[in-house]
C-alpha cells in the first residue's frame, strides 16, 4: 500500500500509541505527511497508515467577480511570481493562480481601478528569465498596448524584475505606463505586499506616466510605493518589502496607500509622449563580469567570442593593469568592452589614474553612471540593433531610457 | 447548582511561554522590553488569505471586517523576522527539547516528523498574519489523584507568543516569536473546581521542567465549555488561575440564561424583521451625544423580543451586550436598544417617536444603531446574524475574559481552514530527541521529598516551587544543610537584595561556598549576611570568610563581652538576667555576626550571672 496514496485520501494515522482520522497530503522524505482534522500536519511513516477511503473530489466554491464596463482596460502580462498564489493542496508546491477572476478574487479592490484582462505569457521563477523571455514579453506587451490598453502591468519575480525592466525600456517606446511588480512576502500571507503593489501597480498603470517603471513599496510600511524608472531601479536588499531603490536619481513618482493617489515627479515622461514602438532585436553574447583583487586575466578567455563585455570594476572604473593585455585583445578581437563601477552610486572615470588612461586606450568604454545590469542589458540591445561599431559605442555613452544621468545630482 | 445535569463538559488550552535563551524561529534574545524603549515603529494592513483548501476561515472573515491599520513598535532586541521582513530560521531546537520534555513528562506519543504551520490571525497580534505552531506530540494523561476517573491530554503544540497589544492597534514586538507550549486537554472536567485543580496540576508540571518562563503574563488559560443543548465556546486569556472556577461558573449560568431566552422566544413566536428603518430624522434634536454625531442611524425591530436584550445572563452581560459585540466588529462604539430606553440622553418622548417610525409595539425590542454610514448598515447585518442565532441557543464562538470573570465575544471559533503549512520551515525530527530526554522529578514529589529531609512544609514548598531550587539542589549535593541553603535562597538574599546589596555579581559557587563554611564550622551562620555582601562588594569568597570568621576568637568573644557587661554594669544590675536580649544586640553588632549567635548567648549569660553573683 506504500506510496499509493492519493492527496485528500482519508487514512488511519498511528503516531505512537495514538490513533487519529487524517486527509492524506504528500510524501516527504520518505514519509507520509498527512492533516489531522484540527489541521495540523503531519509526517509518520506510510506503515503506520491504514487506507479508510478514497471522497469524491470538492470542488472549492468561488465567489462570481464582475468587471464594471466604464473602467479603463488594463492588461496583466504574468510571467510568474506571486501576485496571487497559494500553495497546491495535492502537491503541496506554491502555484500561481492566474486568470483575471482569480486575482480579482485575491485583491478585490482591482476592481474599483479598472477592467482587466490577462495574458499569461510563463510561470517561471525570474532567476530562470532569459533574453529570448524578455523579447517575447516585449512583444506582447506592445500587441497590449496597440490594442489599446489604458496601461500594462507585468507581474514578475523580484530577483531578476530590475534586468527585464529594463530590457523592456529598451526594446518598447510606450506611450502608456508599463510596471512591473512583484512581492517580496508570499502572496500566501494575509502580511503579503502583493495586494499593496498591485493596486498601487494598477493605480500608475491608469496614471499619466508614459514609460517602463517598477512599482514596490517605499518603506516597510504599509504607506506608500515608489515607482522607479526601469533603467535606473535596484533590488537592494534579499527579501523587505522595500528592496527597490532608485539608484542616483528620484523615483519618478510615488502612490500612497491606501488613498491609492498617484503623485508624479517632474522628470517621469508621460502619457503620449511617443507612439508605441517595438524594437525587439537583442545580442545574446553579451556578459558582466565582476572584477575582483588578484583575479586572473585568464578568466577574460572565457568571454572571447562575445560581442560585448560589461565589466563592473572597482572605485571610479578600475581592474588591475595585469588585464590591459587580455582586455586589448578582447576589443581588438571584436568585443565591446564597457566599464561600470561596484559602487553602483556615482559615475565611472578613467581619465583621473594611469590604470583608467590605459582602459579607455586599451578601446573601454565609460558606461558613465549606468547601473552594470542596465548596461548590460543595454549593450545587447545596442549589438542586436547597430551593427557599425562606432555607432554602437556612441550609442552606449548617449542617455536612451533615462539610463544616464548627465548630472550628479546633489544629495543623492 | 449541580454541574451533572447541566452536563457541563470543559477543557482547558494551557499557553506557557519557554525560557529558551532565543526565539523560535529567530535568534533574537526572549526577553520582554519596556514599551518607551523601542526604537522605531512602522504600519501594516492584513488580509485574510485562503487555506490550501481554498476556504476563507471564518474568524479571518470577521476580522476583516473592518480593515485596520495596525502599528509596530521595534526593539534593539528584535529583528527583521518579527518585522515578517526576513524568512524564519530554522526552528530552536532547544525550545523543541523543551516541549518534548513536557510532552514525555505527560506521557504522550511523539510525532516523528513535524511540520510547522501558519495559523491564520489577522487582528494584528502577529505581524505575518500568521502564528507559526507545530504539533509535536499527541495523547496524554491526567492523574487520577487529579481528576477523579482521570483525563485526556489531547495534543501539545510549540508556538511562537503573538506581540504584545500596547493599544487598539499598536503591537509591541518584543515577545513576538518567544516559544510557548500549547497543552489541549480533552473536553474532560466536569465541574468548575475540576478545571481549576487541572490548570494548577498542569501549571505545576510545566513548572517542574525549569524551563518556562515565570511571572504576570507567561501563563494563559483558554477555557472550553459547553453545556448539554449548548454549544463549544472558548474563553481566552484567563492569567489568573483562582478565577478559573469563577469563569466556567458565569459561562454555565450564560449558556443556561440564553438558553431559557431561546425557549421563551420560540414560545413567544418572536421573530427578526430584517429590513432596517432609517430614523436619522427621528433624532434630529436629541441630547444624546452619540446619536447627534452619528451621519446615520438606522433602527432594527425584533418582534417580541421586548424585555429579553436587556435581560442579565451574566454578571454586568446582557443579550443586548452581545448583539453589540457583534455590531463593534464594524467598528462602532455599541448599539442602543429599547430594553435600556429612555436614558443615556434618549427622552420617551423619543423613544415612542422611535416606535412609532418603525411601526414597532411595546412586545418589541428596537435595536439602534448609529454612526458613519458604511459602519451602520455592516453592524446592522451583524446585529440580525446575532439576533437569529438567539434562536439556535448558543453560538460556537471565542470569547474574552473581562475582569471579575465574565465574558464578550471576540471572534466566531476558528476551523481547519485556517491552518497552512509554513513552507519556509524544513519539518524536525523527534527521533534522537526523544530517547535522550531524562523526566525531571515533579516539584509536588520534590516537596515531599524536602519535607522528609526535616524542611517546614512551608520552607519546603517555596523554595521547591522557587526558581532557586537547582542552586538549591547544588547547595545541598556540596553538604549545606537544608534549612540553612533554604533560608538563605529565600530569605537572606531577597533582605539583601532589598538593601540594595548587587547580589547579581555573587556566583553560585561563591553562594554554595559560603554556604558550605558554615556547614563546616568554618563560618557561623549569623556571619553570612555579611560574607555575602562583602563578596557581592568585590571580596573574593576566601577572604569575606576570613574577615568574618576568622576575626573573633573565644578568647577575643570573652573580652568583648566583659568589655560590654562591664561599660553597662548598672543596666545590668537593674534588669537581671533580662538585660541579655539588649545586650546580645551589642555584642552581634560587635562581632559583626562572625560568632554563632548561641555561643555568643552563653557567653553573655555567664558574664552576667557572674555580674549580679558579684553584687
Amino acid at each position: 500500500m506504500n506510496h499509493t496514496y492519493d492527496a485528500g485520501d482519508r487514512l488511519e494515522a498511528q503516531i505512537g500509541t495514538s490513533v487519529r482520522q487524517a486527509t492524506y497530503i504528500t510524501g516527504r522524505d520518505g514519509m507520509a505527511v498527512v492533516k489531522l482534522d484540527n489541521g495540523y500536519n503531519l509526517g509518520i511513516p506510510y506503515d503506520s497508515c491504514r487506507f479508510l477511503e478514497r471522497p469524491g473530489q470538492s470542488v472549492a466554491r468561488k465567489p462570481i467577480v464582475t468587471q464594471r464596463d466604464e473602467l479603463p482596460v488594463l492588461s496583466i502580462v504574468s510571467t510568474g511570481g506571486t501576485i496571487a498564489s497559494r500553495i497546491d493542496y495535492r502537491t503541496g508546491a506554491v502555484t500561481s493562480q492566474f486568470d483575471a477572476a482569480d486575482i480579482l478574487r485575491a485583491i478585490p479592490g482591482l476592481s474599483s481601478i479598472g477592467r482587466f484582462r490577462t495574458k499569461q505569457l510563463y510561470t517561471i521563477l525570474s532567476e530562470n528569465m532569459t533574453p529570448a523571455i524578455w523579447q517575447e514579453l516585449a512583444r506582447a506587451v506592445h500587441e497590449e498596448i496597440v490594442s489599446g490598453a489604458r496601461g500594462v502591468i507585468v507581474t514578475h519575480g523580484t530577483d531578476t524584475m530590475a534586468y527585464s525592466a529594463a530590457a523592456l525600456s529598451f526594446m518598447l517606446d510606450t506611450p502608456v505606463p508599463v510596471i512591473f511588480v512583484g512581492s517580496q512576502r508570499s502572496a500566501d500571507r494575509p502580511s503579503s505586499d502583493n495586494a499593496i503593489n498591485a493596486l498601487c501597480a494598477a493605480k500608475t498603470a491608469v496614471s499619466e506616466l508614459g514609460e517602463v517603471a517598477v512599482v514596490m513599496h517605499t518603506t516597510t510600511s504599509d504607506d506608500s510605493c515608489s515607482i522607479h524608472r526601469a533603467t535606473r531601479v535596484r533590488k537592494m536588499h534579499t527579501s523587505k518589502r522595500d528592496a527597490f531603490t532608485s539608484i542616483g536619481v528620484p523615483p519618478i513618482g510615488t502612490v500612497k496607500y491606501p488613498t491609492l493617489d498617484v503623485t508624479l515627479a517632474a522628470h517621469a515622461r508621460k502619457r503620449r509622449e511617443t507612439e508605441p514602438m517595438v524594437l525587439p532585436d537583442l545580442e545574446p553574447g553579451c556578459g558582466l563580469l565582476s572584477f575582483v583583487p588578484g583575479m586572473d586575466p585568464a578568466v577574460l578567455d572565457a568571454f572571447s567570442g562575445y560581442r560585448g563585455l560589461v565589466i563592473a570594476g572597482t572605485g571610479l572604473g578600475h581592474v588591475s593593469t595585469a588585464w590591459i593585455p587580455a582586455l586589448r585583445t578582447l576589443a581588438k578581437d571584436g568585443c565591446m568592452l564597457a566599464m561600470t563601477s561596484q559602487c553602483l552610486n556615482g559615475r565611472v572615470c578613467d581619465r583621473v589614474y594611469d590604470t583608467g588612461r590605459d582602459l579607455i586606450s586599451a578601446g573601454v568604454i565609460e558606461a558613465e553612471n549606468m547601473l552594470p545590469e542596465t548596461a548590460l542589458v543595454k549593450m545587447m540591445w545596442v549589438l542586436g540593433n547597430e551593427d557599425d561599431p562606432d555607432k554602437a559605442a556612441g550609442m552606449m555613452k548617449e542617455d536612451l531610457k533615462g539610463e544616464i544621468e548627465g548630472r550628479s545630482v546633489h544629495g543623492l | 447548582m449541580d454541574y451533572k445535569t447541566v452536563g457541563l463538559k470543559a477543557g482547558i488550552e494551557i499557553h506557557q511561554q519557554l525560557d529558551s535563551r532565543t526565539k523560535l524561529f529567530c535568534r533574537c534574545p526572549t526577553s520582554l522590553r519596556e514599551f518607551e524603549e523601542h526604537t522605531d515603529e512602522y504600519f501594516r494592513f492584513l488580509r485574510a488569505t485562503e487555506s490550501e483548501m481554498g476556504e476563507i476561515d471564518e474568524a479571518a472573515r470577521e476580522e476583516m471586517k473592518n480593515e485596520r491599520r495596525f502599528c509596530y513598535y521595534t526593539y534593539d532586541t528584535t529583528c527583521l523576522v518579527e518585522d515578517d521582513e526576513e524568512p524564519p530560521q530554522p526552528l530552536n531546537p532547544e525550545a523543541l527539547t523543551i516541549s518534548l520534555t513536557i510532552a514525555k513528562m505527560l506521557g504522550m506519543s511523539p510525532v516523528g516528523q513535524i511540520h510547522t504551520m501558519r495559523k491564520l490571525v489577522i487582528d494584528g497580534s502577529n505581524t505575518s498574519g500568521f502564528q507559526r505552531t507545530a504539533l509535536v506530540a499527541l495523547d496524554g494523561a491526567i492523574p487520577v489523584d487529579v481528576l477523579p476517573g482521570g483525563g485526556g491530554i489531547e495534543t501539545i503544540c510549540l508556538e511562537e507568543e503573538a506581540a504584545q497589544r500596547v493599544d487598539d492597534h499598536t503591537f509591541s514586538l518584543d515577545r513576538l516569536g518567544i516559544p510557548l507550549v500549547e497543552i489541549t486537554t480533552s473536553p474532560c472536567m466536569k465541574t468548575p473546581e475540576e478545571v481549576q485543580e487541572v490548570a494548577g496540576y498542569l501549571g505545576m508540571v510545566l513548572r517542574s521542567t525549569g524551563k518556562v518562563k515565570r511571572g504576570l503574563g507567561t501563563i494563559r488559560q483558554d477555557i472550553n465549555i459547553s453545556i448539554s443543548g449548548g454549544a463549544r465556546v472558548e474563553i481566552k486569556g484567563v492569567q489568573e488561575l483562582d478565577l478559573i472556577a469563577e469563569v466556567v461558573r458565569r459561562e454555565v449560568r450564560r449558556q443556561e440564561n440564553l438558553l431559557s431566552i431561546r425557549d421563551e422566544l420560540i414560545r413567544r413566536g418572536a421573530g427578526v424583521r430584517e429590513e432596517p428603518v432609517d430614523v436619522t430624522h427621528v433624532f434630529s434634536a436629541t441630547s444624546s451625544g452619540i446619536l447627534k454625531k452619528a451621519d446615520r442611524i438606522l433602527a432594527l425591530v425584533l418582534p417580541f423580543f421586548g424585555g429579553l436584550v436587556g435581560r442579565e445572563i451574566q454578571p454586568g452581560r446582557r443579550l443586548g451586550s452581545e448583539l453589540s459585540d457583534y455590531a463593534k466588529k464594524c467598528g462602532l462604539g455599541g448599539i442602543f436598544h429599547t430594553d435600556e430606553l429612555p436614558g443615556y440622553g434618549v427622552t420617551p418622548e423619543e423613544v415612542s417617536e422611535l416606535r412609532t417610525a418603525t411601526g414597532a409595539s411595546d412586545r418589541d425590542c428596537v435595536i439602534i444603531v448609529a454612526g458613519p454610514e458604511k459602519k451602520v448598515h455592516c453592524a446592522v447585518l451583524q446585529v440580525i446574524k446575532r439576533a437569529r442565532l438567539a434562536f439556535e441557543g448558543i453560538p460556537e464562538e471565542t470569547r474574552r475574559m473581562l475582569e471579575g470573570g465574565s465574558t464578550s465575544y471576540m471572534r466566531p471559533l476558528p476551523g481547519a481552514a485556517r491552518m497552512y503549512p509554513e513552507t519556509d520551515v524544513e519539518p524536525v525530527y523527534s527521533r534522537g530527541i526523544w530517547g535522550a530526554i531524562q523526566v525531571p522529578e515533579l516539584i509536588t514529589k520534590r516537596i515531599g521529598r524536602l519535607k522528609d529531609l526535616g524542611l517546614d512544609p512551608g520552607v519546603a514548598e517555596h523554595i521547591g516551587y522557587s526558581e532557586q531550587y537547582p542552586l538549591f539542589e547544588k547547595a545541598l549535593n556540596q553538604g549545606v544543610p537544608p534549612a540553612l541553603a533554604a533560608r538563605t535562597l529565600t530569605s537572606t538574599v531577597k533582605e539583601l537584595r532589598r538593601e540594595g546589596v548587587a547580589v547579581d555579581h555573587i556566583s553560585d559557587d561563591e553562594l554554595i561556598g559560603a554556604l558550605a563554611a558554615v556547614g563546616d564550622g568554618r563560618a557561623a551562620k549569623e556571619a553570612v549576611p555579611e560574607i555575602l555582601r562583602l563578596i557581592a562588594g568585590g571580596t573574593p569568597l576566601a577572604d569575606a570568610l576570613e574577615q568574618c570568621a576568622g576575626r573573633v576568637s573565644v578568647q577575643d568573644l570573652g573580652d568583648i563581652v566583659r568589655a560590654v557587661v562591664r561599660e553597662r554594669q548598672q543596666f545590668v544590675i537593674e534588669r537581671g538576667m533580662a538585660s541579655l536580649g539588649p545586650l546580645m544586640g551589642v555584642v552581634m553588632a560587635e562581632v559583626r555576626g562572625s560568632v554563632d549567635g548561641k555561643v555568643v548567648s552563653d557567653c553573655l549569660k555567664d558574664e552576667i550571672r557572674r555580674i549580679l553573683q558579684e553584687t
